[in-house]
């Protein structure tokens, strides 16, 4: 599977990476190297098998609607970076 | 000295108060002074907390309060479970100042047993290796042989069981991360059922794969690990209904009679030599114990690596998004806009595996490319989980080696991806189907390394398990019992 | 070519926040407001390693939803990860419904011009809310206290003609979601809220034409006028020798227009895949039924008894299902009223003006529906007259006490007691000889005056019908 600069560079953004001008070239050989290894499982004729998602038969798992206390908001926000007036802060968004 | 007795031995020290809980501690704490220069296991030791619970503990002991037999036991935890007030990293630049201000339910089970946590165990990035090589701190060396690497990703928590740095570890296992470091480092490590053991707050790197585990120097330590960690939790949907039994009760057990599967597909090409004659000669003393060993065939092998790397990857795509340097973690320092604060953010903090890991997971889950991987990937694990179903209708276990190599040098396969992936070889398709597996040595290569058995149970029967890696335990003859150091 | 020659179509996707007491993944309080961050915790502002766990109510509110607008339930639902970045979105994937949502194929009637119309519902899925975004100068500041915030969208198939019908919809949707009680519906705090999907095509072309999409509307009106501003938008455009993109736009109220929210980045793939982290929902029949049972009866049908079995028009009726709380008190008076046609006008004409907009909707009433029966019944049965029913009305809306004892306590019942008002006219009719000949001798309205008298004498309280039928009756006598 050949995989282009432009298509890492696609994912890159999806993934939000920076990808330097160095790592695109690393990381387009390494890509074409992994999914090639990944296209392996096209080699099975698989029809209509059901896809797993979940290994072990559990369903229905729900939490009772009652409320508890929050968390301390100082606490909550402690390993932010930025924060201001009790938020988390980030750069201007431009709506 | 103390550092070297079993769990086992230290309840039965601290219950009768031949020694205290700050004795063993400091005990364990003075041999990481000494020797974990060399090997490199932790990340964090937390020394202060550590004696000041033990000596709370040994008070209340002291005071006659009835304690778990766990009191007072010092424990190893794998840098990816959160543990409240103590920094907890994931071997990654991204959490390098990250202080988790709530426990784990693994790190509340801990706590509510009085257990003393001596600090947090050196992995690879994310838990996302084979090797311990990925962590952004060091490389955690195999106690071993100093130049060989302890596997991965809970590679400090194999390699301070086997350089006892601690009584008993917890690691993860995703894809063989608890398994194959201990087949490196030559102790016990056990993977359970999928739901058996809570993974609320374990720092998710697959989530339908992950799941957290005891690596221990001997298997009696290993049912103890798991009478402790197993149960059910309200805090994660995935965690089963079912009770835990006293695995205890699994020990010096006869195993005459029972039935247990060699599938050719793990003894085959790339498998090394040592390494199947070691499971040949384990084989060996397992029928002599009155075990039926049969070969048999195991179909689809061949797609459970691939398979494997597709679903933890796309899983780990999603789930390290949220590392984006506003709420926690790794800020970049120069940046204009809030696109340029997560990719810069993101670029700083992860390292080159995490990001191709992240890379191809986003690649499988993206528009166009879902069926043909993502969705490809969960289909081979229903035909897997068949596979499992199938032989275990006619055995009680399933043994394989637990890797195709022994350890390799720091540095042999660090470029090289795929070299690296087809490490899990033996161990994804347990993950894959959901399954419990353990990994007990079975001697060592003419290199010295140790060699790691794999048996492969029914999900939720960790007991056949435990009762059967037991007996071989009990009946092997190993030349070497701990490193020199 | 113009406007007239271009049809407009149109699809919903309304988002509704349930009513349950927690968030939807986590124990923290559903409740709108707070300081910033407040309402938090590790789960739902998406730490390391924590997992979500669902709230039963969501499914239960979720499916009622569903069955309150002719859905069909997915017997078998499981939840799945939408990802993307966003600063609102902690996880950096928000959970919703892919491929198995809990509720598809239903269907809301409206009434545009007096003529009924079927709206497609493609499909009801849960989901949690993102936080909330403060744009300050020189940053923006995150609150996560909606975060996690347990969310119904209700999808809609293309099939509104006109942006009129885009506001009677929603306004039905509302009061459904109202009827089965599983929204507060409060548009002011964003607890409904809509996108609208828009393209427009030549008159009598099958193919649909390139749509846009404009986002969290959250008022009836503004997205009335963002689709009719975007419809003419689209048309101008394609008869300039245009084309449309397919976009995000935005509806600004201050300048009344569209504007167009597309970044150049803007690529969206969301990458969607089950979320492993919980577990398949599976429904029962059983269970089914039982919330089917729970339902109140909804407003079309309860619209129609009411034309049928009391015979009110089709406006009036309108009006009192428009709110369930208002239809439930109209069938309380009006199960106990001998006339329940004038329980619905004393609804329309005194309960309706009394109460807000939100009193329409929500809280205890003053008065019971019972008692507005009973008052209605003291009318009919010549207890009390039209008029002083007024001001019993307003006694039972200040005290809330009952028609009769107001009555009772305030001496208003009228004296219908025959022989004691013959006696009372006997005295009038003797003590105003000059009206009385006036009568006789052919001035009929002669006992108009007559009539005042007695009232006078009773200070008010005879029985009208009585006293006429006396009066005549003693004056005939003397002819």
């Amino acid at each position: 599977m050949k995989i282009t600069r432009e298509e890492v560079e696609h994912v890159a953004h999806l993934a939000r990476l920076n990808l330097t001008e160095d790592e695109k070239i690393q990381m387009t050989k390494d890509m074409e190297a992994i999914i090639g290894f990944a296209d392996q499982i096209n080699a099975l004729e698989i029809g209509d098998v059901i896809p797993t998602a979940h290994v072990i038969p559990i369903n229905n798992v729900f939490r009772d609607d009652v409320a508890r206390p929050s968390m301390d908001r100082e606490k909550l926000l402690r390993n932010a970076p930025n924060q201001e007036n009790g938020c988390f802060s980030v750069p201007k968004v431009v709506e | 000295m103390l550092y070297q007795k079993s769990v086992s031995v230290l309840q039965h020290m601290l219950q009768n108060k031949e020694v205290s809980s700050e004795e063993v501690t400091q005990s364990y704490l003075d041999r990481i002074d000494v020797v974990d220069k060399k090997v490199g296991a932790y990340i964090t030791v937390a020394t202060e907390s550590a004696l000041a619970t033990a000596r709370s503990v040994d008070e209340k002991r002291n005071k006659g309060e009835v304690l778990s037999p766990f009191a007072g036991i010092p424990i190893g935890i794998k840098d990816n479970m959160c543990t409240e007030g103590l920094r907890t990293t994931c071997a990654s630049k991204m959490l390098d100042n990250f202080i988790p201000p709530f426990d784990a339910t693994i790190i509340n089970k801990i706590k509510e047993n009085d257990m003393i946590i001596l600090g947090k165990l050196n992995m690879d990035e994310f838990a996302m290796g084979s090797s311990t090589e990925n962590s952004a701190y060091h490389v955690t060396k195999n106690p071993w042989h100093l130049d060989y690497v302890p596997g991965g990703s809970s590679g400090g928590s194999a390699a301070a069981v086997a350089a006892e740095l601690a009584p008993f570890t917890l690691g993860s296992d995703t894809g063989g991360s608890i398994r194959q470091p201990a087949h490196y480092c030559g102790v016990v490590g056990m993977k359970p059922t999928y739901g058996r053991v809570s993974r609320y707050g374990l720092i998710a790197f697959a989530s339908s794969l992950d799941q957290i585990g005891p690596l221990t120097r001997d298997v009696s330590d290993a049912a103890l690990a798991l009478n402790l960690i197993c149960g059910h939790d309200r805090m994660d949907s995935s965690s089963a209904f079912i009770d835990t039994p006293d695995f205890t009760t699994y020990l010096d057990q006869d195993i005459k009679g029972m039935r247990i599967a060699l599938p050719r597909e793990f003894m085959g090409e790339g498998i090394a030599e040592d390494v199947k004659a070691s499971i040949l000669s384990a084989v060996k003393v397992l029928e002599n114990m009155g075990a039926v060993v049969d070969e048999v065939h195991m179909e689809m092998t061949e797609y459970a690596l691939p398979s494997y790397y597709l679903i933890s990857s796309a899983e780990a795509s999603s789930n390290l998004a949220r590392f984006d340097g506003i709420k926690y973690g790794h800020q970049a320092g120069d940046y204009d806009t809030l696109v340029e604060l997560y990719k810069q953010s993101r670029d700083e903090g992860f390292g080159a595996e995490v990001k191709r890991r992240i890379m191809l997971g986003t690649y499988a889950l993206s528009s166009g490319y879902y069926d043909a991987y993502y969705k490809k990937a969960q289909q081979v694990r229903t035909l897997i989980k068949n596979q499992f179903d199938l032989l275990f209708a006619e055995y009680d276990l399933v043994l394989t080696p637990t890797g195709p190599t022994t350890a390799f040098k720091i540095g042999a396969k660090i470029n090289n991806p795929i070299e690296m992936y087809l490490n899990d070889i033996c161990t994804v398709p347990i993950n894959i189907a959901g399954l419990p597996a353990i990994s007990l040595n079975s001697g060592f290569d003419r290199m010295g390394l140790p060699i790691g058995l794999q048996l492969i149970g029914k999900g939720f029967d960790e007991g056949t398990i435990i009762k059967v890696a037991h007996a071989y335990e009990q009946a092997r003859v190993l030349d070497k019992v701990r490193p020199e150091l | 070519m113009g406007y007239e020659d271009y049809e407009i179509v149109m699809g919903l996707e309304v988002h509704s926040e349930l009513k349950t007491n927690t968030k939807i993944f986590c124990d923290c309080k559903n409740e709108f407001g707070g300081e910033p961050n407040t309402h938090c915790c590790p789960i739902c502002t998406g730490m390391p390693g924590t997992l979500p766990v669902l709230n039963g109510k969501v499914v239960e509110y979720a499916i009622k939803a569903g069955l309150a607008t002719n859905c069909k339930i997915n017997q078998f639902s499981k939840q799945d990860r939408k990802n993307y970045f966003y600063p609102d979105l902690p996880k950096a994937y928000q959970v919703s419904q892919f491929d198995l949502p809990l509720c598809y194929e239903g269907e809301v009637e409206i009434e545009v011009e007096g003529e009924i119309r079927k709206i497609g519902i493609t499909r009801i899925h849960i989901e949690e809310d993102a936080g909330k975004l403060n744009h300050e100068i020189g940053g923006t500041l995150v609150d996560y206290n909606r975060c996690g915030i347990p969310l119904i969208e209700i999808v809609s198939e293309p099939d509104f003609r006109s942006p009129v019908e885009v506001g009677i919809y929603m306004e039905k949707l509302r009061t459904i979601l109202l009827y089965a009680d599983v929204s507060d519906c409060k548009m002011n705090e964003g607890s409904l809220r809509c996108d609208v999907n828009l393209s427009v095509r030549k008159k009598g072309e099958k193919t649909l034409g390139t749509r846009t999409e404009m986002k969290n509307i959250n008022s009836f009106s503004f997205a009335v006028k963002a689709a009719e501003y975007e419809a003419k938008r689209q048309i101008k455009v394609l008869e300039s020798g245009g084309t449309i993109i397919q976009e995000t736009r935005r509806w600004d109220e201050a300048k009344g227009i569209t504007i167009s929210m597309r970044t150049k980045e803007e690529a969206h793939d969301y990458r969607y895949f089950p979320e492993p982290d919980l577990m398949p929902i599976i429904t029962t029949d059983e269970q089914i039924l039982k919330w089917k049972a729970s339902l109140p009866v909804m407003p079309d049908v309860r619209k129609a008894n009411y034309i049928k079995d009391y015979g009110l028009g089709s406006k009036e009726a309108g009006i009192l299902v428009a709110s369930r709380k208002i239809a439930d008190f109209f069938e309380a008076g009006a199960s106990c009223s001998k006339n329940p046609k004038a329980v619905a006008n004393w609804i329309i004409s005194e309960v309706y003006s009394r109460l807000n907009e939100d009193e329409k909707e929500q809280g205890p009433m003053p008065i019971k529906g019972e008692d507005l029966g009973t008052l209605v019944n003291l009318i009919e049965e010549g207890t009390i007259s039209g008029k002083m029913a007024k001001t019993v009305f307003e006694k039972m809306w200040q005290t809330g006490k009952s028609p009769a004892t107001i009555v009772d306590e305030e001496g208003l019942k009228q004296n219908s007691d025959e022989d004691a008002l013959r006696t009372i006219a006997s005295d009038v009719l003797n003590n105003n000889e000059k009206i009385v000949a006036d009568y006789l001798g052919g001035k009929e309205a002669a006992i108009q005056s007559l009539m005042g008298q007695m009232m006078k004498a009773t200070k008010g309280k005879a029985n009208p019908k009585m006293v006429i039928d006396l009066l005549k009756e003693l004056l005939e006598a003397m002819r």
